[in-house]
């Protein structure tokens, strides 16, 4: 017996990694590093980083969409991944600099004077002189990478295990997912945890050895690798959501008992999907951080990862295109509206601004969807393709929390 | 002949209530046995201990060769043991294809892992065929499992009971919701699975006991009344009382 191809299985990974590529080469042509100079540099990086957001919302989905885990906490892993390059990022440039300030001195420095000074130089402003324990590797480009995807892979295995183990479901998982980004945010706040506290690391679009390149290139090279990552993940997810694992992990969501009494162990399972979206999104906050230039503990406030949950509830949970399509629109309409270019709309006696009105219309829009369209943007491509929800007499398709409604089900 | 299961002396209580009180109970490797009682006698809570849903306060449940303690293992362990499980109510995954189903009920490894890796064969296509012709859903087998009637899930999840082919098959009123004819068929086919397996009724229903014509367990407030043929618990004026008394 062959099989069909992969991608001829799954049409829309196809397609989506087409629309990708062909979005990549248009912004590309249009740079003015490698094309006709149309979009500035500020618009590549926003799509670049639009593109990071997107990779997230693909996690989020494999991990609420498919797992029926509602987390509220998986920007703790994007903002993770960030301050793990981010160290590096920091430390290597803030060398160089050092580097050259030392060598003016008629007497060259010793490799801990220059350590000392690029300590000071880094952490004086929380006031302090002693290079913390966690930038131990902050020297090593390799060591800084693996920990890009160690560090949110380990807190996402122990996190998981505890929480998977003692069989919280439901709300209480997502307060607790929620909790555990609040708790690392707050950490990272203090000036002793080691991460410069509330300024975070900055600086971060400067890439150490790549002073001569210039940010108009190092934005479409990041564009480049944004979008790779993107296509990666997203391939890696709709192939773990495919064949029998995307079946007992769909099966999971809709009824974890039942699941249970078949064989699998349902906590395995949940561990491995929360660990590798955990690491894929680590991966989309390490590719993100460079483009934004800065990153601080804010970044990890849980209001970030309902942020992601909104996104993904309007595109269409429990579909990966809608993932995307959802954090695309969403983001890039937030930094519209919110970025005080979008007109305001004069009303009599009133002036919406939509500065100050969009948080309540991105509010409302998720509301609404919630309410009439469960399948988001996604449902709109699913009646395109006639894939209607199957005609059934029960409601609702499982009983745990994280069933999907019957409104939501593909035929 | 040596017992597969064996429950010695079981107890459960919730909330102060003994729903399992001091329970005794084995069954052979290939037995048909029925247990009836009242509604709240302790029946589905039985199930739950044996399958590992419920822990009971104090007793022993004892596995097949070597009398291994089901007590230390989680619903998974157990199931993967070969203790299968019919509940009261269909529970089939109504978003997948009854295809889906099928496979996932499939005997094969259960970790992530195997499971990321498994591919379809010629041989496992050939098994969810063959188990969708045996409960007569060859012409639904590419449908989502929620479009099916009820008596039709009621045959899909015994068909997923077949795919894993356990030793123990823990059946909850399979009968309840379904046609008189529905109810023949299932009372051939569980006559026929006990044949090589151990097969636990769990049935309201006087006439499809009857028509099981095997071993009665009878039990009332959490523990056995009275066992024997359907005719000699009958007759017993313990169960009479208990059934007519009310
Ligand atoms: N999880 C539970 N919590 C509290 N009481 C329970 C629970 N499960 C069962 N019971 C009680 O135990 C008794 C036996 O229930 P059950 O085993 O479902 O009876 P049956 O299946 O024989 O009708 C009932 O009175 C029921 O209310
Ligand atoms: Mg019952």
């Amino acid at each position: 017996m062959t099989r069909t191809p992969f991608v001829l299985r799954h049409p829309s990974v196809l397609v989506v990694l087409t629309v990708l590529a062909v979005f990549t080469a248009a912004v590309t042509a249009g740079s003015a590093a490698y094309g006709s100079g149309a979009i500035p540099v500020s618009m590549i990086k926003l799509l670049g980083k639009t593109l990071c957001l997107a990779l997230a919302a693909v996690a989020m989905d494999l991990v609420w969409g498919y797992l029926g885990i509602l987390s509220l906490g998986q920007m703790a892993f994007f903002g993770l991944g960030g301050y793990m390059i981010g160290q590096w990022l920091m430390y290597a440039r803030t060398e160089t600099i050092v580097a050259a300030q030392l060598a003016q001195q008629p007497i060259p420095a010793t490799a801990q004077e220059l350590q000392d000074a690029v300590t000071n130089q880094i952490f004086g402003v929380v006031g302090s002189s002693e290079l913390p324990l966690v930038w131990s590797f902050a020297h090593s480009l390799t060591a800084q990478l693996i920990l890009v995807l160690a560090v949110p892979g380990l807190l996402a295995l122990v996190f998981g295990w505890l929480a998977f183990r003692s069989r919280v479901n439901g709300v209480y998982l997502s307060i607790l997912t929620q909790a555990m980004t609040l708790a690392l945010a707050l950490w990272l706040f203090q000036n002793d945890s080691g991460f410069r506290g509330n300024n975070g690391l900055s600086g971060l679009q400067n890439i150490p050895g790549l002073d001569h390149v210039g940010q108009a290139t190092l934005s479409v090279w990041f564009l480049w690798a944004s979008a790779l990552a993107l296509a990666l993940g997203y391939a890696l997810a709709a192939w773990l959501v495919s064949g029998k694992f995307g079946s007992v992990v769909r099966a999971i969501r809709d009824d974890e008992t039942r699941v249970r009494f078949l064989g699998y162990p349902v906590e395995g399972f949940k561990l491995a999907v929360f660990t590798i979206a955990a690491m894929m999104t680590a991966v989309a906050g390490a590719l993100y951080y460079p483009q934004a230039g800065i990153i601080n503990p804010a970044e990890l406030m849980p209001i970030a990862s309902i942020y992601l949950a909104v996104w993904v509830a309007i595109g269409g949970r429990g579909r990966l295109y809608g993932a995307v399509i959802g954090a695309v629109i969403v983001s890039l309409l937030s930094s519209w509206f919110t970025g005080g270019r979008a007109p305001s709309i004069h009303l009599p006696g009133y002036v919406v601004n939509w500065v100050d009105w969009w948080q309540v219309a991105l509010g409302l829009t998720f509301v609404l969807v919630t309410l009439f369209a469960p399948k988001g943007i996604a449902g709109l491509f699913d009646r395109l393709s006639g894939i209607l929800p199957p005609r059934r007499h029960g409601r609702d398709l499982g009983p745990d929390q994280g069933a999907l409604q019957e409104k939501e089900a593909t035929a | 002949m040596s017992a597969l299961l064996e429950v010695r002396g079981i107890s459960k209580t919730f909330d102060g209530f003994k729903a399992i009180n001091n329970l005794s109970f084995s069954i052979g490797a290939a037995e048909l046995r029925a247990v009836i009682g009242p509604n709240g006698a302790g029946k589905t809570t039985f199930m739950d201990i044996v399958t590992g849903k419920t822990r009971p306060d104090e007793g022993e449940v004892l596995w097949a060769e070597g009398s291994k303690s089901l007590l230390r293992m989680n619903e998974a362990q157990i199931a993967r043991e070969g203790i299968g499980r019919k509940f009261q109510r269909p529970t089939v995954f109504e978003d997948q294809t009854v295809a889906e189903n099928l496979t996932m009920a499939l005997k094969a490894e259960r970790g992530p892992l195997a499971v990321l890796r498994w591919r379809p064969s010629p041989d496992s296509e050939a098994r969810v065929a063959e188990l969708a012709a045996e409960v007569g859903l060859s012409d639904h087998i590419e449908r989502k499992a929620g479009e099916l009637s009820h008596g039709q899930k009621q045959w899909l999840e015994i068909g997923m009971l077949l795919a894993s082919d356990p030793r123990l098959l823990l059946v909850d009123e399979p009968a309840a919701g379904m046609t008189l004819a529905e109810r023949e068929q299932t009372t051939t086919l569980l006559c026929r699975l006990a044949e090589t397996r151990a097969v636990v009724v769990v049935e309201h229903d006087m006439d499809f006991v009857r028509r099981l014509n095997c071993r009665v367990t009878v039990l009332h407030q959490g523990s056995v009344l009275a066992e024997g043929s359907l005719d000699h618990v009958t007759r017993n004026p313990d169960v009479i009382e208990v059934y007519l008394g009310r």
